[in-house]
């Protein structure tokens, strides 16, 4: 791979723009994830009795299984929205980049 | 009052069984120790169907394979609808399906939160890993690292950290395996340790990555279709109505409302987040999982695998925790899975089997008692290639002839290298049969958390790293966690017989994971060598290549 196809690409405005928001995207799902996450994990530590109470009024099931089965949802999600953005609009701009630095 | 009687004496082996399930969960299903059933026929024809149809697997993919690509890594042909099952697949262990069960069967909700930590990693390893280690990937996790620093040192570490994480986790897996198909099968400990090991050498050896990964394919299939049948039979005696079910779980369990809530299992926050951290980061630092990213065609592919794997491994552990629940209301009041003084036959773990049974008749416990053997060899042969690569693309081709070996005489290696590792796994599984092998997997877990995933993240997104920050910063890293999981009560008290443990916590990822970087970062700050600036300088170029899959790895044409 010879250097002056990676300086091309290196000044190439499209590359170092696609390098900045798939950073930005990628580091913001990752902190809600996160968030959500050891969120969670303090609310089971800190205060349990929040995710005992009842779903309603008499019901054997608690307010914990609902937010449970949504985290596991959310972070399905998450990746479905990730992949879905890398593969359709990342990946469209990166063959450009790959193009004009003439691979 | 007899059940209550018989539940408060299941409860009193929580105590105890809590320590086993926080292990077991991702490693060695059955603990302690175990009588031998008696021969069961539907459960060993199932299975030897399933062997021969992985041996007919394994002659396709042995002709197929010619190079070391496609013995490394399917020849990169893998798609990402198929390596999603098949990370899914290694992940999801024979103590996945019978430990979580067992844990909610003990514990309910608790088991329930256990599982969410187990899937928060995937989105984690999407957004920050997965298209830089197809990127910058070839055969191992130590290629990516040793991009832009020196081999011989790099290579060295990674084999080390990639070594223990694969020995520790073979071992647990054996001796699961072991006891498991001494309850199931009703065959002999050794024997069913060396049916594993065989199987997984002939898998490997033969077939190399293109076995693997349709083995891992066919057996993740198989576990969630057994899965969901159970889920789904079992669900039929409430309704499919969860609240019924909840109901009567509730009644019937000793731990009656509470069952439904958080319990003592994450109490204490410091446990409840350094276990978090294990999961989370120990499964990007996994060799077996992390060689998967390496048999997609691109980047794209590699994303896709991702969000498949989770929604299978997000799928199925809701249906084990299903499973679970349901257990203790069919399983736990049916005096024919429990013994004289009322414990589940065979243990906790043993929840899944007996429900099995108890909704599908002997055929169904058949079926799922196969599955569950299945699953075993399927992770193991993943474990074994993962250790074979580092030995013979890391150790021998790199360290030892510096680049110099052919391509035959590296697949020769990584052969005997499989032989090697199959037979220590025997050896090593016969050995440890009766010791209490808790800790292994909370340990591999802490080594892939600490030595190999902060080195490898750290040379995906920093520029300063350097070769000495990474080999002396990886090391202490694998050191610390091998000293505070020795110091800790699983050994130090439970093994060693003291009383206080001198590091009071059972999982270390919290504290070793902090050293790691922490000396990886200060080391490589120290090292003001022409070696390091030159390292510093070639990132850009990486960047590149991470950023935009320039110069990366092909697929094979077949």
């Amino acid at each position: 791979m010879s250097e002056q196809l990676y300086e091309r690409i290196k000044q190439d405005p499209n590359y170092i723009q696609l390098s900045q928001t798939r950073s930005k995207f990628a580091y913001l799902l990752s902190i809600i994830i996160l968030v959500v996450y050891y969120g969670f994990v303090l609310v089971v530590g800190f205060a349990p009795e929040f995710l005992a109470q009842p779903l309603s009024e008499g019901s054997t099931l608690t307010v914990g299984v609902p937010i449970g089965a949504t985290i596991l949802v959310f972070a399905w999600v998450m990746t479905g929205i990730y992949v879905r953005r890398a593969n359709k609009e990342f990946d469209t701009i990166n063959e450009k980049i790959l193009e004009d630095a003439g691979k | 009052m007899k059940f209550s009687r018989m539940l408060s004496a299941l409860s009193g082996l929580l105590v105890l069984g809590l320590l086993v399930a926080n292990t077991a969960i991702a490693g060695g299903a059955i603990e302690g120790e175990v009588e031998k059933q008696p021969v069961n026929v539907s459960a060993i024809v199932m299975f030897l169907l399933f062997v021969v149809a992985t041996l007919g697997i394994t002659y396709w993919a042995a002709r197929r394979t010619k190079s070391a690509k496609d013995f490394y890594t399917a020849g990169g042909g893998i798609t990402g609808f198929q390596n999603g099952l098949a990370i899914a697949g290694d992940y999801m262990s024979a103590a996945t399906l019978l430990g979580v069960s067992g844990l909610v069967f003990a514990k309910g909700y608790d088991g329930f939160i256990y599982t969410i930590g187990f899937l928060v990693g995937w989105p984690i390893i999407l957004f920050m890993m997965a298209e830089r280690l197809r990127n910058l990937g070839k055969y191992t996790f130590a290629d990516i690292v040793s991009f832009r620093l020196e081999q011989t040192p790099i290579r060295t570490l990674a084999a080390s950290g990639a070594l223990a994480v694969v020995v520790l986790y073979l071992i647990a897996q054996m001796v699961g395996a072991g006891k498991l198909i001494q309850l199931l099968f009703g065959l002999d400990y050794a024997y069913a340790v060396f049916l594993v090991g065989i199987m997984m050498m002939i898998y490997v050896t033969f077939g190399g990555m293109i076995a693997t990964t349709w083995v891992q394919i066919i057996k993740a299939c198989l576990l969630l279709g057994g899965g969901t049948m159970m889920a789904l039979l079992a669900m039929s005696q409430f309704g499919f109505n969860l609240e019924t079910l909840a109901t009567k779980a509730v009644e019937v369990h000793d731990d009656g409302i509470k069952l439904m809530a958080p319990g003592g299992l994450l109490a204490d926050p410091i446990s409840a987040i350094s276990l978090g951290m294990a999961l989370m980061f120990g499964t990007a630092g996994l060799p077996h999982i992390l060689m998967r990213f390496f048999t997609v065609t691109d980047a794209k592919e590699a994303r896709k695998s991702v969000f498949f794997a989770t929604g299978f491994v997000g799928y199925f552990f809701m249906v084990v925790c299903i499973i679970g629940l349901s257990a203790i209301v069919i399983v736990g009041t049916d005096s024919q899975f429990l013994t004289a003084d009322g414990k589940l036959i065979g243990g906790n773990n043993m929840a899944a089997m007996h429900l099995s049974k108890a909704v599908g008749g002997d055929l169904f416990l058949g079926f799922i008692s196969a599955v569950a053997f299945a699953t075993i060899l399927a992770v193991v042969s993943g474990l074994a290639l993962a250790g074979a690569s580092a030995i013979s693309h890391d150790l021998y081709a790199s360290v030892f002839k510096k680049g110099k070996a052919t391509e035959q005489e590296e697949i020769k290696v990584s052969r005997l290298a499989t032989l090697g590792l199959g037979m220590t796994a025997i050896i090593l599984g016969i050995l440890f049969e009766k010791q209490n092998i808790a800790f292994m997997v909370g340990l591999a877990f802490g080594i892939a958390g600490s030595a190999n995933f902060p080195v490898l993240i750290l040379s995906m997104y920093w520029r300063g790293l350097t070769t000495k920050g990474a080999f002396y910063g990886g090391f202490i890293g694998l050191f610390t966690a091998l000293a505070l999981v020795v110091l800790s009560p699983t050994i130090w008290v439970s093994i060693f017989g003291f009383e206080e443990a001198i590091f009071p916590y059972k999982h270390p990822a919290l504290f070793s994971m902090t050293t790691a970087f922490f000396a990886i970062w200060a080391i490589s700050k120290m090292d003001k060598s022409a070696q390091a600036k030159k390292e510093a300088l070639l990132f850009e170029n990486q960047e590149v290549r991470s950023q935009t899959g320039l110069g990366a790895e092909g697929a094979a044409a077949h």
